[in-house]
């Protein structure tokens, strides 16, 4: 029997955090905003593929975008242009923002760093709309694993994971108060979109094992780094505070993907 | 490349139009100047002081209790202001009206000062009723503590009457609502509950006190409706009725939603979405879905209006936005019950995004037909260089039993959260959806970026015009007295006979120009405030058509041919 791809296993996982997200707590703030980004990714997909590569691609990486941003974008009351512009934009970065013909961020980590710095009187992230409730939450950390493991990235999710609890810690005893308000962040549901869908991505994440863990660690640091600016005050930083790990990954990503095709083009075709 | 370069810069464009960017000022219409001092009030808000293990986040816990009320307490036509303030051993004020433009404070002589006391809690709010029909307004002022219940002796003062009145609940509430729920001539109160009522804030048993879930939270104070008996004594028939909402209400207001002719309860709950309970013939009470249920803010008044001169009762519920971190957006509920089973929510721009909004009041300030509205914004100003949006940021997320319990919240210190933020006027152009509501604020004369908590409104000089009184936390209240201008006007004070004598809960439609505006007699609305029951209506250029009054008793009056610019005082027909 042939192995799912394990697209299809995202694919399933983010339908499944949609749906039981909406059923419980309402999270898409009404289903207008859905359809804006699942049309808008589709489209924008189906037009630029044909237009720039002269065939269709596969829309599951539109749909998972298209989900993505339905669920982390949260605008200012009945604006729907976040939801229209931030999907045209996603997708577009895949055409636009390219180095040696791949993409450099992941498609809805872009749009939503892109808005949340240039929007932000209009434009926040995912943040408690989900009830704070622990249930919901293990069910997809469950499945997340699960999906993770067969689509052979889990280790990166575990390294984020793992880098974040240490240096919560860290900053914990840097600043001082509560320890489990430094750990807090990583139960919310912003977080179960971040190390499942988008850290993970296989398209925006380096060739090597090594490097990706390397990579996602220093995208810990860069978001302690953010968190710590928070913590002190650091006015000029404070557009990043909303959301650290989207922001630190949107820095970090790119760079790492464009050192790595560099390196990759520098060594030569691999053999086949 | 040139689209996707478009794309972006269309994102920076819109964004630049969003809510606070264009607040454009029309000064012509609506003129208000504070005068707080020279009318003789100087009263200024003291926070309550809490246990010391809330230390670490008091400012944030603390950040309720500064409330204003009007009532006409001597019955000399002249409105009277109550302000609360919430520290022990600080007095309540009572500003008597004395009818030249001033007030005084004889709180003290009345006997409705002291009420903040270690062992009986702190005020946080008050609303004006006569709850015995004997002509004299009474008081109850609700508390993080015992509720007190003043009878108003008619003499200037006032006899606490909570003992043996059924009241003396220990209850953390920052809401209360006068309405006639049976329609049995007798005023019911509705108190309801923020913290759990087993929590003393003082001598905390648990640091658990807190909220579990920042858009779905079930675990405040139950609400209670008390039944008025008769002979000074209430009845608690919350579970019997069906509205013990634990939702964290921060406010109510009771009017006929539906017009079926019973005034219903709507909630504006922190942590939650509204709830509207709907009264079935006085026997019990259903909540209702109503397009609310699934709309998760942070609720903190309940404005009730009739915004477009349909004869509704639209609702305008506050809540939180703040830049990049969070934006829930108030919300303009316009009223289609009767319709479509719902109302819709339409706010947009400056309706929507006022900072962090508490207080809110519908008034037509400039008496030219439409209601305008007063929202009063910000939470804690404090130091300008430290702001507790980050802190705050790591927990809001979380899974809800680590925020729930207060000792696992970063500490606030002396950083600011939405701090400095300033009052919004509203105009009311007229032109149809939010966008008719134009913000004129500071062109108005409305500049103070005090912690505004609580506003109410009343013709304060019998002038004709609507004037504004702010209380504002661990501030100086404010009084924005009208400047004036030249629309006609007409006011009525509505006298129960059959009815609870102080008509709260009395409908009346207007009909002018070809539109028809419908106000409801005030038992306590927006956050921790009541306007004077006195209604005013601006009738700009157009003469009075007829006036519709629907009593609480359920008997309908229609009165035609009322000359305007003046008070017209209606007595119930028995």
């Amino acid at each position: 029997m042939s192995r799912l791809d394990p697209k299809y296993l995202i694919v399933f996982l983010i339908t499944l955090v949609l749906v039981a997200g909406e059923a419980r707590y309402s999270i898409l703030g009404g289903y207008e905003r859905l359809a804006t980004t699942l049309g808008i990714c589709m489209a924008t997909e189906v037009l630029l593929s044909w237009w720039l590569r002269v065939r269709v691609a596969n829309l599951s990486s539109a749909y998972i975008t298209g989900i993505s941003l339905a669920l982390l974008i949260k605008a200012q009351a009945n604006l729907l242009w976040p939801f229209a512009l931030g999907s045209f934009l996603a997708i577009g970065s895949k055409y636009v923002l390219t180095y040696r013909a791949r993409h450099l961020w992941n498609p809805s980590n872009f749009a939503i760093a892109l808005l949340l710095l240039v929007a932000a009187d209009s434009v926040t992230v995912l943040s408690h709309q989900w009830g704070n409730d622990l249930r919901i939450n293990l069910v997809i950390w469950a499945f997340g694993v699960v999906v993770a493991s067969r689509a052979r990235v889990l280790h990166v999710t575990v390294t984020y994971v793992v880098c974040f609890l240490v240096l919560a810690v860290v900053r914990n005893a840097i600043v001082g108060g509560p320890l489990l308000a430094e750990l807090a962040p990583i139960t919310g549901p912003m977080y179960q979109l971040f190390v499942f869908f988008m850290v993970t991505d296989p398209r925006t994440t380096v060739s090597t094992r090594r490097g990706r863990i390397t990579v996602v660690a220093i995208v810990a640091l860069v978001e302690t780094i953010i968190r710590l600016a928070g913590d002190f005050q650091l006015a000029v930083l404070r557009p990043l505070y909303p959301s650290p790990p989207l922001l630190a990954l949107a820095i970090v990503g790119p760079i790492a993907m464009w050192w790595d095709l560099r390196r990759q083009a520098k060594a030569g075709p691999a053999p086949s | 490349m040139a689209v996707f370069a478009a794309a972006i810069a269309g994102v920076v464009a819109l964004n630049h139009r969003a809510a606070g960017n264009v607040a454009v000022g029309r000064a012509e219409a609506i003129r208000l100047r504070e005068a707080a001092h020279q009318s003789g009030i100087d009263f200024v808000h003291r926070p309550p002081t809490l246990d010391p293990r809330l230390a670490h986040i008091a400012p944030h816990v603390a950040a309720l209790g500064a409330c204003v009320s009007i009532a006409d307490v001597n019955n000399d036509n002249w409105p009277d202001i109550y302000f609360t303030t919430s520290r022990f051993g600080v007095p309540n004020a009572l500003y008597i009206n004395q009818r030249d433009g001033t007030f005084r404070d004889e709180a003290a002589e009345a006997g409705v000062a002291a009420l903040n006391r270690p062992g009986d809690g702190v005020s946080m709010g008050a609303v004006w009723g006569d709850y015995d029909n004997d002509g004299f307004e009474d008081l109850l002022v609700y508390k993080w503590g015992y509720p007190q219940l003043l009878h108003n002796l008619g003499n200037g003062r006032f006899h606490n009457a909570t003992a043996g009145s059924g009241l003396r609940h220990w209850m953390n509430s920052n809401g209360a609502v006068w309405l006639d729920f049976d329609r049995d001539g007798l005023l019911d109160l509705y108190v309801t509950g923020y913290f759990r009522s087993d929590i003393d804030l003082w001598h905390l048993s648990t640091t658990r006190i807190m909220q579990h879930s920042w858009d779905f939270a079930s675990n405040g104070g139950k609400n209670l409706l008390f039944k008025n008996v008769g002979n000074g004594r209430f009845e608690d028939v919350t579970d019997v009725m069906g509205v013990g909402s634990t939702r964290w209400t921060l406010a109510a207001a009771a009017a006929d939603f539906n017009d079926d002719g019973w005034p219903d309860l709507y909630l504006a709950n922190d942590y939650g979405p509204e709830e509207l309970f709907l009264n079935h013939a006085g026997k019990r009470f259903e909540l209702a879905r109503a397009g609310l249920e699934d709309d998760s803010k942070s609720g903190m008044a309940v404005a009730v209006g009739d915004v477009f001169n349909r004869g509704r009762h639209d609702v305008f519920v506050t809540n939180i936005s703040e830049r990049g971190f969070l934006f829930q957006g108030n919300n303009l509920r316009i009223n289609f019950l009767k319709e479509l089973g719902r109302f819709d929510e339409i706010a947009t721009g400056v309706v929507a995004d006022a900072g962090w909004a508490w207080g809110a009041q519908f008034g037509d300030l400039n008496n030219d037909g439409l209601l305008d509205l007063v929202v009063t914004n910000g939470f804690i100003s404090a130091d300008t260089g430290r702001d507790y949006w980050y802190a705050m940021s790591k927990i809001a997320g979380a899974q809800g039993n680590i925020f729930e319990d207060a000792k696992n919240w970063p500490a606030i210190g002396t950083a600011s959260l939405s701090g400095y933020e300033r009052s919004r006027v509203l105009m009311n152009t007229g032109t149809g959806g939010t966008g008719g509501l134009v913000d004129v604020a500071e062109a108005a004369g409305v500049t103070d970026r005090l912690d505004g908590r609580s506003v109410a409104m009343a013709d304060l000089f019998n002038r004709g015009v609507l004037d504004v009184v702010i209380a504002n936390q661990k501030g100086k209240a404010l009084l924005y007295r009208n400047a004036g201008n030249p629309g006609h006007w007409v006011e009525f004070k509505l006298i129960g006979t059959r009815s609870n004598r102080s008509a709260i809960g009395a409908d009346v439609t207007v009909e002018f120009g070809g539109v028809r505006q419908r106000q409801v007699v005030d038992g306590g609305e927006g956050f921790c405030s009541q306007n004077d029951r006195r209604l005013h209506f601006g009738l700009g250029d157009q003469r009075l058509g007829r006036v519709t009054i629907r009593w609480p008793s359920g008997t309908e009056q229609v009165v035609d041919g009322l000359a305007t610019d003046q008070l017209q005082v209606i007595t119930e027909p028995r």
